[in-house]
């Protein structure tokens, strides 16, 4: 597992690459970027800044790494996530999941991202014209999260 | 006894510093109690903890619900929902 917090950009290729590492039983990577939009409800964005609570975030990531592994079998997890300062087009956050097979792969990523967005002690600052507010959280996500706890994932065939 | 509380976002903001040490009364059991005894600290505690509702808290670096009983905590966190990912 491999959890990481910081402030600079990642590199997809290197991190997918990174968790291949000359294996042949792995026949499924999937990688998720998140990315900084440029507007928001029509609302032109400068940057968002990220602050987080660096032990408990740490931690929760891992944890939830562990249960995905513990859920689906996984062949490697990579997650990172940035803080501070970050511009539109730029990455936030980023989960690589490796697997024999793909509907392991994607279900872990989604698993994990919900997560991600409901659980990791992360909260985002828009900068818009109007002003700086702190992002409000979403139900949808709630819900996307709550999917995980209703029923557990058909084994792998 | 005394505990160590952080604040982030908005709860941070509202109340004016990320962190600070703080000795509840014996009557203050759980981490519900810990709220309501920090919104009668002053005007900037109130409007932090206005709604309680939407303030989420941690103890020791884990989810916790306002029912939680304080018990031997080293660190307790309140902070609003979060949107990271």
């Amino acid at each position: 597992m491999n959890a990481r917090l910081q402030t600079e950009d990642f590199d997809v290729a290197a991190e997918a690459a990174a968790l291949r590492n000359g294996r042949t039983d792995i026949g499924a990577i999937v990688t998720f970027t998140g990315v900084c939009r440029g507007t928001e409800a029509g609302e032109p964005i400068a940057a968002i800044t990220l602050e987080h609570y660096p032990e408990m975030a740490q931690a929760e990531i891992s944890r939830h790494v562990a249960e995905a592994e513990r859920r689906w079998p996984l062949m490697g997890v990579t997650v990172v996530h940035r803080y501070g300062r970050i511009e539109p087009g730029d990455n936030i956050v980023l989960v690589v999941t490796a697997a024999a097979h793909r509907q392991d792969a994607f279900a872990a990523a989604e698993f994990l991202m919900d997560y991600l967005k409901t659980r990791a002690p992360f909260w985002k600052r828009e900068e818009r014209p109007s002003g700086s507010a702190w992002v409000e959280a979403r139900e949808t996500d709630d819900r996307a999260a709550a999917r995980w706890t209703r029923r557990k994932p058909e084994a792998a065939e | 006894m005394s505990v160590k509380v952080l604040y982030f976002a908005w709860v941070r903001e509202r109340i004016g510093k990320a962190q600070e040490e703080i000795e509840p009364p014996a009557g203050v059991a759980t981490v519900g109690e810990l709220m309501h005894w920090l919104a009668g600290r002053g005007e900037e505690y109130a409007s932090a903890f206005a709604n309680p509702r939407v303030i989420r808290a941690a103890i020791d670096r884990t989810h916790v619900p306002p029912e939680t009983r304080i018990g031997q905590a080293n660190e307790i966190a309140f902070f609003p929902p979060m949107t990271g990912g």
